[in-house]
């Protein structure tokens, strides 16, 4: 049987780590590799890296650190972050990270998921969604980190990202983004239950509890970011995963 | 001292990183004559059948793989699109495989587990079907990371090393003398996979 793949999601500003609130206020959290030997240790399933600022700051992917962080990793890891061309996605998938996370570029490019999966395969290739609430129901999809509307829908847009060969989604949604009281279950099944890709649910994460609520709704994979790097009310820096038994104990 | 073949196609790096870590030197081969004085190859890969199988023809080093395969008999590890390469070919593709492992590769049969979603991906348990050196003392509980479409599918039952479920049972590794070849990634499967690496640095 396959388990469910529980995967922290790390966010990289500059050279460190942060963790965000609702994609806002940054909070320095530790070193990357640091963090990273650590989640070796306790043997995490899998890691999504995401430079938070590499795409408004036109920076493009920090290649350097990039390598630093993979050469770290004996699990499978993910990166996104200011990806805009198929040259930079094989420059990262050199370094020894597994897949690439395209976000902001499928708006102004979809045509280049399609490129992509040809080149490197769907396994290699996570089309990202920032989804936000509309205040007068209904979800919309955002890019460059959550700043700008896309007027898309995130249903048709994950069917879209799969028409192009993405082989995940990674559904994030933006108003449970470290508030950690859980994941945003309806649009995880609207959007798990749309495509037969694997759906990585993300935001919102605050208890072993929630993986499995998550799974019911339909998430292929779950992802965690708060719940895994701050303990406590006042959320002291610390960086946890569950146990293989606390996992198995959730079915998840 | 073992030889990542360098295809252009593959992420060596985490190859490198996890061998380095085990203590394991290891150097690319992109050329013919990269491969000649090899003692032990593993041929990673990922992505699509015929994409990897152009680049492994346009690189010129299939006859001296055939030679080191079949005649010199080194020992030869095969990861993920590796393994399915050394198929006959692929449901994936039209281009012939290398054929050094009695086996086809085909696409997970969605028709016949509906639901079933592929890709294949994440860490599954894999049971062992027959005694061997390279999966001597296998831990407890061994899972490995796993991202495919497709899967081999052996002629002769025998050569099946390690099997594993997701709808259907499949080969998750294969062995046939001098050739080894696995579906999932051990460059990516924490300690299970510094095992198996290891065990084929040690005991093939």
């Amino acid at each position: 049987m396959l388990r469910t793949r529980v995967i922290p999601s790390l966010l990289l500003k500059g050279e460190g780590l942060v963790k965000t609130s609702r994609f806002k206020n940054p909070k320095y959290v530790g070193d990357p590799i640091n963090a990273i030997k650590i989640f070796n240790d306790k043997e995490v399933d899998e890691l999504v890296l995401l430079d938070i600022t590499a795409t408004n700051q036109s920076k493009g992917p920090a290649f350097e650190t990039i390598t630093q962080i993979a050469s770290e990793c004996f699990m499978p890891v993910a990166y996104g972050g200011g990806i805009a061309t198929v040259d930079q996605m094989r420059r990262i998938l050199n370094s020894g990270v597994e897949k690439v996370i395209l976000n902001s570029v499928t708006f102004s490019d979809p045509a280049i998921v399609r490129q992509a999966a040809d080149e490197f395969g769907s396994q290699a290739v996570i089309a990202s969604m920032d989804i936000k609430r509309k205040l007068l129901g209904g979800y919309e999809v955002m890019s460059h980190s959550g700043t700008r509307k896309t007027g898309q829908e995130p249903v048709k847009w994950a069917k879209r990202m799969e028409e192009c060969g993405a082989g995940e989604i990674l559904l994030n949604a933006i108003d449970r983004d470290g508030m950690m009281g859980g994941y945003d279950l309806e649009l995880v099944s609207r959007v798990s239950h749309a495509v037969s890709i694997p759906v990585i649910a993300a935001g919102g994460a605050g208890a072993v509890s929630d993986f499995a609520k998550a799974t019911d709704a339909g998430a292929g994979a779950v992802s965690a970011g708060a719940m895994f790097v701050f303990h406590g009310p006042h959320r002291a820096v610390l960086i946890t995963y569950p146990t293989r038994t606390q996992l198995a104990a959730m079915g998840s | 001292m073992i030889t990542i073949v360098d295809y252009g196609t593959s992420n060596l790096g985490s190859m490198k990183n996890m061998l380095k870590k085990i203590g394991v030197e290891t150097r690319f081969a992109s050329t013919p004559s990269d491969v000649e004085d090899a003692t032990k190859i593993i041929v990673p890969g990922v992505g699509a059948f015929d994409a990897g199988m152009r680049a492994l023809n346009g690189s010129g080093m299939v006859p001296v793989l055939n030679r080191k395969a079949l005649e010199e008999r080194v020992p030869i590890l095969g990861v993920c699109l590796g393994m399915q390469l050394m198929t006959r070919g692929s449901e994936e593709g039209k281009l012939e495989g290398l054929g050094w492992i009695a086996a086809d590769t085909v696409r997970f049969d969605q028709a016949a587990h509906p639901g079933l979603r592929v890709p294949h991906m994440g860490w599954n348990e894999v049971r062992m079907r027959k005694p061997d050196a390279i999966v001597a003392n296998m831990p407890e509980e061994a899972r490995f990371y796993f991202a495919h479409s497709y899967h081999v599918a052996c002629d002769v039952a025998d050569d099946i090393l390690l099997e594993a479920s997701y709808g259907e049972t499949f080969p998750a590794a294969v062995s046939r003398g001098n050739i080894v070849a696995a579906q999932f990634h051990p460059e990516k499967s924490h300690r299970f996979g510094m095992w198996l690496l290891r065990n084929f640095v040690e005991a093939r």
